[in-house]
């Protein structure tokens, strides 16, 4: 596998960085950089960790950087997850409200005890920690509870000052949505598949409306509406799938869609072949909606779908 | 009457699902097959994920229809908590 870090992949600009990831000769991994600058995402350390832990510190191949911005890496924690040495020195700084380092998540209490530490590492308003608790919680639930991963989760988040946003990525090494999806629905493509895992009320686990009593298919779909409505980026990128939620223009009246191709988004089909699931989320902090009014609206296109869904399954009276 | 104070076991923020499942299990279908009253108590529990309600009384619900809600009830939930127990008892009686 190679996989290069460009001067800057944002979830904005991310596409050229995914299809540039050869994740062919599996037993080994190169990792390459910009010799330039590196400014990246945190999705870019979550997928490069969650890539490194499949295989043995020795297959790994790391070139030597030469980004002056090359510390950023060591001090995320990526060398020090995959057991790498770095010759890299940097200053320690205190992470409160700064950013969370490449962190793994294998377990449920585990991230329990991870989101009660996190919250007050990012020193942030209630409702904006909350907003984020929210997001982490349900993201790394679905890895630990679907993915089947051997690793878990693979978490980053970093605080941007200049944007006021927090930027989180999550990895993983599982099976993939289809393969979660195609338990209860028919996917043909990991795209469909990508499609009917963010619609509200679909779940891999039952094909019966309300989900199992442990799973709803709702967490994917909320995380979307708290992008959609605070206008940030929200990707998904599985198999050969990929989904990107743009940002909504400031103008544009709010409205939530249950089908995630109704929004403003690109996609594609066609990526390099990730074996997992790979999320990113921007949280643009002054623009964090009051989260319960974004439960309203929630609540609404949630219903709304159900509804028409079960309708969608009535049984039409034969007039002879 | 049982009375099962929530943030005792799943803290300020309640989403550890297996908790939830624990509560359900253990204590709100037990309590409701004896003919009890249910209250589930928020009280300092500031957030409570969709995913944690609906471990917690999803199945209540489609195991005894919405007269469960006739028999638990929710103490003390603030408005996020109640919104979100909302959205969860709405898709549910959607779904029955």
């Amino acid at each position: 596998m190679k996989i290069h870090i460009p001067n800057s992949a944002f979830l904005g600009n991310i596409d050229p960085f995914l299809r540039g990831f050869d994740p062919s000769s599996s037993d080994s991994l190169e990792i390459t950089a910009n010799n330039k600058w590196i400014s990246v995402h945190p999705i870019v350390l979550s997928m490069i960790a969650a890539l490194g832990l499949t295989l043995k510190p020795e297959k790994i191949h790391c070139e030597k950087f030469e980004a002056k911005s090359k510390h950023y890496l060591a001090r995320m924690g990526l060398f020090k997850t995959l057991n790498l040495p770095s010759d890299m020195s940097f200053i320690e700084h205190e992470p409160a409200g700064r950013f969370i380092p490449v962190t793994q998540i294998r377990t449920s209490g585990e991230l329990t005890k991870f989101i009660i530490e996190m919250i007050p590492l990012l020193h942030l308003e209630p409702e904006q920690a909350q907003t984020i608790g929210y997001v982490v919680s349900e993201l790394v639930r679905n890895v630990i509870e679907h993915a089947n991963s051997k690793n878990g989760a693979l978490l980053c988040a970093q605080y941007y000052k200049k944007s006021n946003s927090i930027r989180i990525g999550i990895a993983d090494t599982g099976v993939g949505i289809k393969a979660t999806i195609h338990q209860s629905y028919p996917a043909k493509n990991d795209l469909e598949a990508i499609q009917l895992a963010l619609w509200p009320g679909i779940t891999g686990t039952t094909k019966k409306e309300g989900g199992t009593e442990q799973n709803a298919g709702a967490g994917l779909f909320f995380i979307k509406s708290i992008a959609t409505v605070n206008r940030d980026f929200f990707i998904i990128y599985s198999g050969h799938g990929f989904y990107k939620l743009l940002k909504n223009l400031p103008t544009k009246r709010l409205h939530l869609n249950a089908d995630p191709f109704e929004d403003r988004h690109s996609k594609d089909n066609d990526l390099p072949f990730w074996q997992g699931t790979i999320v990113g989320v921007d949280i643009t902090l002054d623009q964090t909606e009051k989260f319960s009014l974004l439960l309203d609206a929630i609540r609404k296109t949630y219903t709304t779908a159900v509804r028409e869904r079960k309708k969608a399954r009535y049984k039409k009276p034969r007039f002879i | 009457m049982k009375h099962i104070p929530i943030f005792e076991r799943a803290g300020a923020f309640a989403e550890n699902k297996d908790i939830a499942r624990e509560i359900r299990t253990q204590e709100i279908i037990p309590a409701l097959d004896k003919n009890e009253e249910v209250t589930l108590d928020f009280d300092r529990v500031d957030v409570a994920t969709q995913s944690f309600i609906h471990a917690l009384i999803s199945d209540v619900l489609r195991k005894y229809g919405n007269d469960a809600l006739d028999h638990v009830a929710f103490k003390s939930c603030n408005e996020t908590v109640q919104k979100i127990i909302n959205i969860v008892v709405e898709y549910m009686q959607e779904g029955l």
